[in-house]
């Protein structure tokens, strides 16, 4: 690890105001920036540690929460309105990592956390453009099982490790951001980008922006959600596909629906040409399974995962008709 | 900056790269806490901070200033073994021991999230109260691997000490 400085920020302003310029990052629980530094993935000359900053979840006027982005995962996967009426995102959270991991991760770290793919680690034996720009994209020809299926680049097939921002996105969160130029909001599913020629890039954020809090809409639909992860262990792994559902039925009619994929692309992948697939239709295999055939008519898989596509539908499948009867909690 | 370890106040780390399990083995020569992996993926390195269990690997020990921490050395009150320790005896929860530290300070966390109603990813009704089944101890214990493989001692020691099973007058009644 290369050395840093080490500065805790008392209130928002302070971390802004320490935390800017390219050479500075912010520090949440540690467990992936203290990683990432220790293999000289990152190096960052001074880290400001945001952990005292609001972790607080609170109602909104609307009828929604208003989360800190320095809540634990913990926190938010056992707040009593995340479990009662955004059930998908407590499932989320409590499928990620292990719990000594959820205690320290915070909200924003979780939505910065950076690719699990191995060759972006291997900083001694690999090409990747995401670490070293324009030195080649190794996983492209390489073991790319865990890899994405849609909305890669010649550049990086790298998919977005978080079981968190996938409920986020279907549950149209919205992103408090604190930068030089002050506040400002971003709808959840614009926070990550796709990888294009600069997979170095993650997020639409500058270096110094500060996430301070996650916002959920009141959203009826959500109280009949959950999410389902297929791993390669039954616990302690990450995603090789996972989804996020919501459902609100009228009959056996589907009068409104909402999902997300994680583990096939660069970010936590909204389903926009799934869910108005569904909306209107009468729930069976059949409709579900049309449904994820337009979200993955366009997918490309690589050498290792063309195993994605038919196995994110079955899954797809399998959570609608669980959600559809009315038998998850 | 400073922080209490084991009841005891002790100084910080000289630099802000160490990380809080060097620190307690290092400087502080608590090696009871073990480390594996160094990376997150093991829990051998699992400690208590204000009786919340994570990872001290992970954790920069200059973040912990003020904090109360518990290491396997602290968790006795007395000269005698704490009955998780005494129960992973009991129920062979071990043969190298290399992981015992982490999965007892993991357990002692895991129980009073259950006691405050966090849910798993086992758990059929999120809002409901944890009964701390063999299923539910499983998923919650994950983070804690064994490369002796002693994980059915280790869920049997937790069991019997976190989670009594019912005996035969409450199994009885159960079936009634
Ligand atoms: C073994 C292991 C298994 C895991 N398994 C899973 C899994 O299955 N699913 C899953 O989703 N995750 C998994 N994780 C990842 C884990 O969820 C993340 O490491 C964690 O959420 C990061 O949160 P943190 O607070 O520790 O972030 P840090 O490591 O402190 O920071 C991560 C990044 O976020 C930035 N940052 C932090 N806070 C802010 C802020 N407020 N504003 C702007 N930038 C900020 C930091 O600068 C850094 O770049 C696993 C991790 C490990 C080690
Ligand atoms: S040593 Fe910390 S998790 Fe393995
Ligand atoms: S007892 Fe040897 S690793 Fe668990």
């Amino acid at each position: 690890m290369t050395p840093f400085t080490y500065l805790r920020a008392d209130t928002v302003n302070d971390a802004v105001r320490l935390g800017a310029g390219e050479t500075a990052a912010f520090l949440g629980g540690g467990t992936n920036i203290v990683d990432l530094m220790r293999e000289t993935v990152a190096r960052h000359e001074t880290l400001v540690d945001v952990t005292r900053l609001s972790a607080a979840v609170t109602e909104t006027a609307e009828g929604g929460l208003l989360i800190g982005a320095a809540a634990t995962n913990t926190a938010v996967a056992e707040h009593h309105g995340v479990r009662t009426r955004y059930p998908m995102l407590s499932r989320a959270i409590l499928a990620g990592a292990s719990a000594q991991i959820r205690n320290m991760a915070t909200v924003g770290g979780n939505l910065l956390q950076r690719t699990r793919c191995t060759y972006f680690y291997d900083t001694d034996g690999s090409h990747c453009n995401k670490r070293a720009p324009g030195t080649g994209c190794d996983a492209r020809e390489g073991f790319n099982r865990i890899h994405a299926i849609l909305g890669a680049s010649d550049a990086c097939v790298a998919t977005h490790p978080s079981d968190m921002c996938v409920a986020l996105t279907a549950l149209d969160a919205v992103v408090h951001v604190e930068g030089r130029d002050g506040a400002r909001t971003l709808p959840f599913g614009e926070l990550h980008r796709l990888p294009g020629d600069r997979p170095d890039l993650d997020t639409v954020l500058a270096a110094g922006d500060l996430i301070t809090a996650i916002e959920l809409p009141p959203l009826g639909v959500a109280a009949r959600s959950t999410y389902r992860k297929v791993r390669d262990r039954a616990s302690y792994a990450f995603a090789l596909i996972s989804v996020a559902a919501a459902i609100e039925m009228d009959g056996d009619r589907i009068a409104d629906v909402r999902i997300a994929f994680g583990g096939v692309a660069h970010k936590p992948w909204r389903a926009t040409k799934a869910e108005p697939a569904l909306r209107g239709e009468l729930a069976s295999e059949a409709v579900f399974r049309a449904a994820a055939a337009a979200e993955f008519a366009d997918a490309r898989p690589l050498r290792d995962n063309a195993f994605k596509p038919e196995l994110a539908t079955r899954t797809l499948a399998a959570v609608l008709a669980e959600l559809a009867k009315g038998d998850v909690a | 900056m400073s922080f209490v370890v084991n009841g005891n106040a002790v100084p910080g780390p000289a630099d802000p790269r160490v990380s809080l399990l060097d620190h307690l083995r290092e400087t502080l020569h608590l090696t009871g806490t073990k480390k594996g992996c160094n990376q997150g993926a093991c829990g051998a390195c699992t400690v208590l901070v204000d009786g919340e269990r994570i990872l001290s690997c992970l954790a920069l020990a200059v973040q912990y200033d003020g904090r109360e921490i518990t290491t396997i050395e602290g968790l006795a009150e007395t000269a005698a073994l704490h009955p998780l320790q005494a129960a992973f005896i009991e129920h062979d929860g071990f043969q190298c021991g290399y992981c015992t530290p982490g999965q007892i300070c993991s357990a002692i966390g895991m129980a009073a999230e259950a006691r405050r109603g966090v849910p798993s990813h086992v758990s059929a009704d999120l809002a409901a109260d944890v009964i701390l089944t063999r299923d539910e101890i499983q998923e919650r214990m994950s983070g804690n691997l064994c490369r002796c493989g002693a994980h059915n001692g280790i869920i049997d020691a937790i069991q019997a000490t976190m989670a009594p099973a019912p005996t035969a007058e409450t199994s009885a009644e159960l079936a009634a």
